[in-house]
C-alpha cells in the first residue's frame, strides 16, 4: 500500500540513524577506552576543552568538503587555501585593517578562490575537480609563501585570538563550571547551519541529486553550474573560516599551515559515512568523523605515541570506516 | 478556425558531432491526442523528444507551443509551460525517495524565518494522493528508490511526469521493464489523460501497444519522417515496412 509508513520512519532513516549510532558507538568507544588508559589525564576538562579546540579547523574544512563530495566532486585546495587565508588575515591585521573587515577579507579570499575552482569546473569543462582544486592548491600555496616571505607572521587581533581560543564558561563558580572554547561553538553553529542547509532546503536536495544523478538534476530543470560553482564558493569560505580559528588558536599565520590538511578534511568526510561517488553523507556523521580523528590524535598524544605512528593510525581508521561502510551496504542489498 | 496545435515542431535538424540524429523533422500534436512515435533503435525518437523538453538546443528549425514560437534552454522552461517527460533512462535521482524525486525541481516549501524550507509533510501527503489516484502501489514513499524494483521506478517516473497538471506528457518507452499487467495500466493512465485533454506523445517498441492507444502513428528512420499513420486503422505490416524500409 502506498504511504503507510510515517514520515521519518522509513526504512532508510532507520538505517541512516543506526549508521550513524554507529560513529557515536565508536566515539563512545573511544572515550571509555582512553579514559581506562589515561584516566588521571583523558577525562579533565582541561583535555576535552583543548580537543574540541583542536578538532576546530578540521572540523570545518570537512564541512566544506563534504558539500564538495556530496555532488560527486572533491576539494584539494583547501589546505593550502586555508594557509593563505590566514596569511592575508595576519598582514590585514598588521596593516592596520580594522578586525572585521581582515576577517571578512580572509574568508572572501577563500570564497574567491572557490569561484575559481568552480569556474574552472564547470567553464572551461577541466575533466574533474581533482584537477582544478590540485591547480588551485597550489595556486595558493606558492601565494602563501610569496606573500609572507616564507616566514611566520605572529600577532593577530584580539577579536581573531578570542575566535580561536577563548573559552565561554558555562555554570561559572559552580563545581559544574565548563570552559567552551568559542572556536567550538563557531562549528557547532555551523553545523547547524549545514544541516538545515543540506537536509532541509531545495537547493540542498538539489544537491544531493546532483551528487546520486546528474541527468536526473539536468531533466528536472536544476541549474547545476550554478549549483557546483555554489559549493566550491562555500567550502573555499569555509576553508578561509578554518583558517581564522586556526591563526587564533596559534596567533600566529606560519606559512606552512594546512599542508596536508585537505587529506584530514577528506578522512574526516569519509570517516563520517559520506560516498565518494556522491549523494550522500551527512553534516552529523561528517562531525563525528571529526571527532573520531581528533579523539584519535589526543589519545595517541597522551600515550606519547609518535606523530609517525599516528597518521598509520589514522590510515588504518580511514580503511576500517569504509570497509564497515561496504559491509553495511552489502547488508543492505541482500536484505532486499 | 481550428485551434493551434499543443506542439509544433518544424524543420528540426539536430547533429551530434558528424551524426546526423535528426533532418528537417516536423511534428505536432493536438489537444488530447495520443501520437504514437516509433522507429528502430537509433532513429531519432529520444533525441526527437529531448528537444521539445529543452534538454537538447536544435540545430535548425523552430517549436511552437500552442500557437506561440517559444525556445527552450533548460527542461525548466518547458514544464513551465506544461510539458513533461517520462525519459527512457528514467532520470531519477536513486539516492533519495519517491517524495523527493517526484518534487525534484518544485519542492514545496513553508517560510521559516527569512529562510523557505521544504515542506515534507505537504509533499509526502501530495504524493501518496496522486499514487493512490494512478493505482500505484510502492512499499514505502520513504525508500530510497534504488531499492525499488525496476517496474516501481517506472511507475515512479510516469508519477513524476504526470503530478504537475501537464498539457502534453511525453513517454519515452514507459513499458519498457513492465510486466504485461503493469504494461496494461499505463496504456489504461495514456487513455485517461487524453479524456482529460492532455496530449500524449508514446514511444515504444511494443507496435500494438503503440497501435491500440494512438490516434496518429509517426515513423521515424534514420532522422527522417518515414511517414505518418493513422492510428486505429493502420496495419502493423505498414508500420513494420516504413520502420525497416530504405535499409536497402
Ligand atoms: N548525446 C548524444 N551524443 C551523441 N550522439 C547521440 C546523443 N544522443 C543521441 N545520439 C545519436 O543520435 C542518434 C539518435 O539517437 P536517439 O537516442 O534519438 O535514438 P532513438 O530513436 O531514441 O533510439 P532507441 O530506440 O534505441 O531509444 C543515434 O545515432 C545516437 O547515437
Ligand atoms: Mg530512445
Amino acid at each position: 500500500m502506498v504511504g503507510r509508513a510515517a514520515p521519518g520512519l522509513g526504512w532508510d532513516r532507520v538505517r541512516a540513524a543506526l549508521a550513524r549510532m554507529d560513529l557515536l558507538l565508536v566515539v563512545l568507544l573511544m572515550i571509555a577506552v582512553l579514559t581506562a588508559l589515561q584516566p588521571q589525564f583523558f577525562l579533565t576538562r582541561e583535555n576535552l576543552t583543548n580537543v574540541a579546540r583542536q578538532i576546530a579547523s578540521n572540523a570545518v574544512l570537512a564541512l566544506g568538503q563534504l558539500l564538495v563530495v556530496v555532488t560527486a566532486g572533491i576539494d584539494l585546495s583547501v589546505g593550502s587555501v586555508m594557509g593563505l587565508c590566514m596569511t592575508v588575515l595576519a598582514l590585514a591585521t598588521k596593516a592596520g585593517w580594522p578586525a572585521l573587515a581582515s576577517l571578512a577579507a580572509a574568508v572572501a579570499l577563500g570564497a574567491g578562490v572557490g569561484a575559481a575552482n568552480g569556474l574552472a569546473l564547470t567553464r572551461l569543462h577541466l575533466p574533474h575537480p581533482f584537477i582544478a582544486t590540485l591547480a588551485t592548491l597550489n595556486v595558493a600555496r606558492g601565494a602563501t609563501y610569496l606573500l609572507s616571505g616564507g616566514v611566520p607572521i605572529s600577532g593577530l587581533s584580539p577579536e581573531v585570538r578570542w575566535l580561536g581560543s577563548a573559552d565561554l564558561t558555562v555554570f561559572p563558580g559552580t563545581p559544574l563550571a565548563t570552559a567552551i572554547p568559542i572556536s567550538f561553538l563557531v562549528v557547532v553553529a555551523l553545523y547547524g547551519a549545514g544541516t538545515v542547509f543540506l537536509r532541509r532546503t531545495p537547493t540542498g536536495r538539489h544537491l544531493y541529486a546532483l551528487g546520486g544523478n546528474p541527468r536526473a538534476a539536468q531533466y528536472a530543470g536544476i541549474d547545476t553550474a550554478r549549483l557546483l560553482v555554489l559549493v566550491y564558493v562555500l567550502c573555499g569560505a569555509l576553508a578561509g573560516v578554518a583558517g581564522v580559528l586556526l591563526a587564533g588558536r596559534v596567533n600566529s599565520a606560519y606559512p606552512t599551515a594546512g599542508i596536508g590538511a585537505e587529506l584530514d578534511s577528506i578522512a574526516a568526510v569519509i570517516i563520517g559515512g559520506a560516498s565518494f561517488f556522491g549523494g550522500r553523507g551527512t553534516p552529523g556523521g561528517v562531525f563525528l568523523g571529526a571527532v573520531i580523528m581528533g579523539l584519535l590524535r589526543n589519545g595517541l598524544n597522551l600515550m606519547n605515541v609518535s606523530v609517525f605512528w599516528q597518521q598509520v593510525f589514522i590510515g588504518l581508521i580511514i580503511l576500517l570506516a569504509v570497509y564497515v561502510d561496504v559491509l553495511r551496504r552489502r547488508a543492505a542489498q541482500l536484505e532486499s | 478556425m481550428s485551434a493551434p496545435a499543443r506542439v509544433e515542431m518544424r524543420g528540426i535538424t539536430k547533429r551530434f558531432g558528424p551524426v546526423v540524429a535528426l533532418q528537417s523533422v516536423d511534428f505536432s500534436v493536438q489537444p488530447g491526442e495520443v501520437v504514437g512515435l516509433v522507429g528502430d533503435n537509433g532513429a531519432g525518437k529520444s533525441t526527437l523528444m529531448k528537444i521539445l523538453t529543452g534538454v537538447y538546443r536544435p540545430d535548425a528549425g523552430e517549436i511552437r507551443f500552442e500557437g506561440r514560437q517559444v525556445h527552450f534552454s533548460s527542461p525548466l522552461d518547458s514544464r513551465r509551460l506544461g510539458i513533461e517527460m517520462v525519459y527512457q533512462d528514467l532520470g531519477l535521482a536513486e539516492n533519495l525517495d519517491t517524495v523527493a524525486n517526484l518534487f525534484l525541481g518544485r519542492e514545496l516549501t513553508r517560510p521559516v524565518w527569512l529562510w523557505r524550507l521544504l515542506d515534507e509533510p505537504a509533499m509526502e501527503r501530495r504524493a501518496a494522493e496522486h499514487l493512490e489516484a494512478l493505482r500505484v502501489e510502492l512499499p514505502s514513499l520513504r525508500l530510497a528508490v534504488e531499492r525499488l524494483s525496476g517496474g516501481q521506478r517506472q511507475a515512479v517516473a510516469i508519477a513524476r511526469a504526470t503530478a504537475f497538471a501537464a498539457k502534453l506528457v511525453i513517454m519515452d518507452e514507459p513499458t519498457a521493464s513492465l510486466a504485461v499487467a503493469e504494461a496494461g495500466k499505463v496504456l489504461e493512465l495514456i487513455r485517461r489523460l487524453r479524456d482529460q485533454g492532455v496530449s500524449v506523445v508514446l514511444i515504444s517498441h511494443r507496435l500494438q501497444d503503440v497501435l491500440d492507444v494512438s490516434d496518429r502513428v509517426m515513423v521515424l528512420n534514420r532522422g527522417r519522417v518515414a511517414g505518418v499513420l493513422p492510428g486505429h486503422s493502420a496495419r502493423m505490416e505498414d508500420v513494420v515496412a516504413l520502420i525497416v524500409g530504405g535499409a536497402a
